[in-house]
This record gives C-alpha cells, structure tokens and sequence, in this order.
C-alpha cells in the first residue's frame, strides 16, 4: 500500500489569505477555479508580488481580491476599473488587475468599461461572466440570455444580452479572449500572456452559478454545467473570418456552439498621460 | 521644460485658477474630472499645469469615475483632487462614502451654482452645503471648507490637502460661483512656507503582521501604506476589522463607524477655522460664509457706523462646525442672523447650540445677496429687540 503525500506547503499559500477561509461562494461555483487560475499565473510571472495589485467592485466575483495575498481594492460596484486606472496611472510600475463580475463590470459599470478599453488605458481585466447577479440572488444581468429565467425575470428575460467581446472588440481593447470554467490551462495562459501585453486587455470566463443561473434555467448543478462547457466549446482562431462576431453571444439553455478562444490580439497605443517633465 | 510648482508672488487671479495653484502648490499630482461649470477652469488649469510638474491630469467619463479615480490614486500615494458642481457632486456622493470607509485622503472641489438638479450653471449657490456633510449614506464625518475669495480658493485648497491626509478622510472645499469666478489679488507665499501635514505611515517595514486598521495613536487615525509597497494591505467599503478583512458583526460595525465619526470630532479643533469680526462687544452676531459673507461684512461695518452693536463670525470650516465658538458666542448674542444663499441650511446647525432667536436672511441662488437685505435684518432686529428675531426673511 501505497503513503498518502502530505504536502506541508502548497505553492499557492503565500498568494492565498488563508485566515480567511472558507470562502463564501456555493458548492459548484466557478469563481475559485479561475482564482486560482489568477494566483498560478502570478506565481508563473516573474513580476514580484508587491508589484500585483488586484481591484474589484462589488458582487460574488469581487470578493476575490478579498482572499488573495496581494495589494487588494474592494472598491464600490461597478467601479473597480475607475480605481484601478487611479492606481496605474501614479505607480506604472505595479500590474494592475481588475477581478470582477458581469454585471459589476458591464452594467453598472459598463460605461467605466468600454471609455477604459477606448483610452487602451494599461490594465488587465478578468471578467467572471455567470449570466447573472449572483450575489443579489440571481437576477437577471446585462449578459442573461434572451428568455432565460431569473428571480426577476420569472417570466423569460425580454432583453437581448451583452455579446462582451464583441463590445470589447469594438471599443478598443488590445487583447479579448474568452474561456469556460473548463479551461484552466488556457485561462491561466491568457492570464500571464495579458500581464506582458502592454494596453487595456479583457479576459472573459464563462462559470457556473449553479444558484443564481442553473437551478432556474434547467441546468442541474455546476457539473452539468461544465458538461454543457464540454460538449459545446469550439476553439476559434480568427474572428470573424471563421465565425461572425454575432455568433460569439452565449446562449447555454440552446443547442449551439460556445464559440472560445483569443479573439483580438493588437497593437494600439497605451494610453500614457501627458509628461513635459522626466521625473515630477 | 520644468515647470514651476509654487508660482510664488503676488499675482492678480481668477478663483478657480487660485486653486488649482492651492492644489499644485499642496503636491497634488493627480487630478480626475469631468468638465462642469463653474468648476471647469480648475481642470483646464491642472490640465496645463500638472503636465509641467510632473503630475497626472486626465478627464474621466463621468464625474463618478473621476472621484472613483481620484481615490485610487491616493491609495497608490498621490495627492489626488477632483472638481465639480452641484450635479457632479451628486454623482460622486456613494464613493465619498468609500473614501471615508477606507480612510483614503482626497479632496473634492464643489464650486457651487444655483441649484437642485441643472439649476443655474453660471450663477451661484451655496445649497450643496448640508449634501457635503450628508451626501453620502451611512454615518461619517467630514471636513468642508468655504472659501470668500481667490486668496482663499489658494490657501482653503492647501490646508483641505492637509486635513485630508493627517486624518484620512475625505475634504471639500465648498466654493460658490462668484468666488470660482472672481479675479482678485493672491499672493503665494515661497515654497518653504507652505504649510505641508503629513499622511502617516506605517512605522515598520512590510512583512508579516501589518494591520492596516489597528490604532496605535490617540488621535484614532491608523498609518496608512499604499499599493506597491509591499504591505499586502485589502481595502474594503465592507465592515473590516483591523486587518482590513471583512467582518459582518455588529459590534466590528459599531467600533469602526464610532471611530471613523470620533476620530474627525476628536481631531475637530486642528480643522476647525473661522474669522471674527467685530465680535467683541456683539449683541447681534450675524454668521455667514462663503461669498455670502462677503456682504455679510459689509452689512456689519454699516450697522457698526449706525451704532448697532453687530458682528460676523465668518463660518471656515462648515465641517467641523465651531459649535463651541457659536455657544461661547451666545453667551453674549441677544439674536443670531444667519446669512446664507439656500433657503435655510447652516442655519440649522446654529439653531442647535444657542436658545436666542436665530434670523435667516435667505435666497435660492443665481445672485449674491447684498449688504442691504442683511443690514435690514440687523436694524430691524436693533429696533424691534430680540421679539423680532426668529423670523426668515428673503433676500430675494
Ligand atoms: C450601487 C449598488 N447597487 C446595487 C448593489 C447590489 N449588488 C451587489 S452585487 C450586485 C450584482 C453583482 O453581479 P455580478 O457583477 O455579475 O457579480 P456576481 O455576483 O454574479 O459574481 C448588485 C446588484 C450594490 N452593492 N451597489
Ligand atoms: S451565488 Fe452564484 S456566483 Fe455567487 S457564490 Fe453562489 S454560485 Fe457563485
Ligand atoms: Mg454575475
């Protein structure tokens, strides 16, 4: 018989405050894998920790800088990329990441987003997208797909959804891509492939909220949830030669493709305040 | 090119323009907002300014960003401010309560016009001046200023810089219209003789242990370590206890809020300022402020060449208010006029410490009120005697 290993150190503790877990997400929640996600790729960065800093609004996913061993901002909802911004643009020097939810970074906060990605303003911008407010009780959110259910559309969501990168695309951002839950490696890469890309870069990742989203909308529990991610994730090169930009919209109650990949990668000018002098 | 940070000299200058230098002077090195008048020649002066000084300016979406912003950037270290009106003020009411939450230093210009909603947008008011102390949710306390004049716009600029950093809280300066607009002399005193308070910061080096929050001082206030240094600080608009972690109970609740409301009143007589004039033998104290006192002044020295005994306490600080000095005040006083351009705001706050009758000689907004509507006031309640005081009267 084989000795279980006990590892007395993971290599993650020192990133992690571990005197304050537990965490508070549900059992099935998406938002700790890409948390950890977001803590390898610091560790795989070279950048030293005290050069990470992490922002957040308000909303399930932004409790995550809460938990991360690093210079955190848990700032109002929908304004972490506001502070952020006010962060970088004193101290260049520091790898700012702003860690929030849809509805935090496209609703309420939808305006700071896409001013931010015009301005190409250096941060990097992880978006949790779980089609809902999954903090508030699963209402319905700018990226809740037409018809879908919620505690406040009990009768079918009447909206039409946010497609974000597209809008990302759009409004100027130098690095898009989009992810599922299921796909560590390739959010973990994209992650550290946006902290050496210089501009204002958006990484979206698709997760279970098996409370707010799946219950209502038939999807069992988050494993089903990743089955669905599964089955239907097609990877994609080029955008929109090899599909439309309308079809990256995410719909997961209907039978088509999840459309994942890195969509933008340019070069725009970063966004750099005006200096007359080398050194204030 | 290098520019100057301290236009030191004597200089003939528009009020908004005074207070950018106020700020640049102070070492404000970051400036977010969003264009509005009154306010805006302060950001187009930052905007030329900042650059020559090494400093960041730029103009955000929206004024909620702009405060959002502002905050940030202290917490990175700068000295950071924003400017606005009446109706950027109110947008950037919910993260003034973050800043006081997380005792991030800034400073918020308002320079008031004729309001609620777009109102007057060239003409002034003073109705912000209750929103300044109470905008934001919840139980906080603040500091605001109000500045009479350019020179002030200057000096108000610097020493809301300084509060805001010694005490790690949000500072206004509550400007009008008719000051952010005035052209008037301003002297700007050498670079060695301004006044300069220090944000506190943590007295050891980052490593294991740092709590962000913990008090190690009487004056409640906890050193502050910005992004970057390695202090692994968490901030949060949460309830937090001293390590900075959320903590949803009741008494973590009661201790922070207390300490963040005691911690201004404790601090209360480093921020409080006020000028008296002709106060000494006064049994008619008028109390005004801003550009409103500017007549009020007026009003006085007027009523002083009648013989009535009339004198101004010119409000300063507007938060802290000088309660003590309004109550040793009413030992004296047989009546109070409050002299203010709202229909009846500090007047309140007045109300509240003395048992004399307290006049108010109000206007909405969109004139300043002159010296006769006030002197009316003083004769009339000269002649009549205090049984007349305790009356509204409008300027308008
Ligand atoms: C100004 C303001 N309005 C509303 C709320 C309540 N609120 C908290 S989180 C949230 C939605 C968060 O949704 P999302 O950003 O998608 O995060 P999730 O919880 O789904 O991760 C709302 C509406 C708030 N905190 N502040
Ligand atoms: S409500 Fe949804 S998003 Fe929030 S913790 Fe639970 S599963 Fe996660
Ligand atoms: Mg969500």
């Amino acid at each position: 018989m084989a000795h279980a290993l006990v590892a007395e150190k993971h290599p993650l503790d020192d990133l992690i405050r571990r005197d304050r877990m537990p965490h508070i997400w549900c059992p099935g929640c998406g938002i700790g894998i890409v948390m950890r996600c977001y803590a390898q790729a610091i560790l795989e960065s070279g950048i030293p920790v005290e050069r990470h800093v992490v922002v957040s609004g308000i909303g399930c996913t932004a409790r995550v800088p809460g938990y991360m061993n690093l210079d955190s901002y848990h700032a109002t909802h929908g304004r972490p990329i506001p502070f952020a911004i006010g962060i970088k643009l004193v101290k260049p020097e520091l790898t700012v990441t702003v860690f929030s939810g849809d509805g935090d970074l496209a609703a309420i906060g939808g305006n700071h987003l896409i001013h931010a990605a015009r301005r190409n303003v250096d941060i990097k911008v992880i978006c949790i997208n779980n089609f809902n407010y999954g903090m508030t009780g699963g209402q319905v959110g700018p990226t809740t797909p037409l018809g879908a259910r919620t505690t406040t559309t009990p009768y079918g969501n009447p909206e039409h959804p946010f497609n974000l990168p597209y809008l990302l695309a759009a409004a100027g951002a130098v690095f898009v891509s989009r992810w599922t839950t299921l796909h560590v490696r390739q959010i973990k890469q994209d992650i550290l492939y946006s902290f050496r890309k210089p501009g204002f870069t958006f990484i979206e990742v698709l997760a279970p909220c098996p409370v707010g989203f799946g219950r209502p909308n038939d999807i069992e529990d988050g494993v089903e949830e990743m089955r669905i991610y599964r089955r239907r994730s097609q990877l994609v090169y080029r955008v929109p030669e090899e599909v439309p930009w309308e079809a990256l919209e995410v719909d997961l109650r209907e039978e088509r493709p999840i459309y994942v990949g890195r969509f933008v990668d340019r070069e725009r000018e970063v966004f750099q305040p005006i200096r007359l002098t080398s050194k204030g | 090119m290098k520019g100057r940070g301290v236009l030191t000299g004597v200089h003939f200058m528009h009020g908004d323009h005074a207070c950018a230098e106020g700020a640049i002077a102070a070492g404000c090195r970051f400036f977010a907002g969003y264009p509005i008048t009154p306010s805006t020649e302060i950001a187009e002066r930052l905007a030329q300014r900042l650059p020559e000084v090494g400093g960041v300016f730029i103009q955000m979406e929206d004024e909620i960003a702009s405060i959002v912003a502002v905050i940030g950037a202290s917490a990175a270290g700068a000295r950071a401010m924003t400017a606005t009106s009446g109706p950027g003020f109110s947008l950037m009411m919910e993260s003034i309560g973050l800043a006081a939450m997380m005792e991030i230093p800034c400073v918020i210009v308002d320079v008031q016009r004729g309001s609620p909603s777009t109102g007057l947008p060239t003409l002034p008011g003073q109705a912000d001046v209750m929103q300044a102390r109470w905008g934001s949710h919840g139980d906080y306390e603040i500091a605001a200023y109000a500045p009479w004049s350019p020179q002030e716009m200057f000096d108000l600029t610097i020493l809301a810089f300084n509060v805001a950093d010694r005490f790690r809280i949000p500072v206004m300066v509550m400007a009008d219209e008719v000051v952010g607009h005035m052209v008037e002399r301003v002297v700007i005193p050498p670079e060695d003789q301004i006044p300069r308070w220090e944000r506190k910061r943590p007295r050891y080096p980052a490593g294991d242990g740092f709590r962000p929050f913990a008090i190690e001082d009487e004056d409640l206030v906890p050193p502050m370590a910005h992004a970057g240094e390695g202090y692994r600080v968490h901030f949060t608009g949460l309830t937090h206890d001293e390590r900075g972690y959320p903590d949803m109970s009741a008494e973590t609740h009661h201790r922070l809020v207390s300490r963040l409301v005691e911690k201004v009143r404790r601090n209360a007589s480093q921020m409080i300022r006020y000028d008296a004039y002709a106060l000494d033998d006064a049994k008619i104290v008028v109390i005004s402020y801003g550009c409103t006192a500017r007549s009020a002044r007026r009003a006085v020295a007027d009523a002083r060449r009648m013989g009535i005994p009339a004198g101004l306490l010119r409000l300063i600080s507007l938060w802290p208010f000088p309660a003590d000095v309004v109550r040793e005040l009413a030992r004296q006083a047989e009546v109070f006029i409050v002299a203010e351009m709202n229909l009846g705001q500090m007047i309140c706050e007045v109300e509240r410490y003395v048992s004399q009758p307290v006049k108010g000689v109000f206007h909405a907004g969109g004139a300043m009120i002159p010296p006769d509507p006030i002197l009316q006031a003083i004769r009339e309640v000269a002649f009549h005697g205090s049984r007349a005081g305790g009356g509204k009267t409008s300027a308008g």
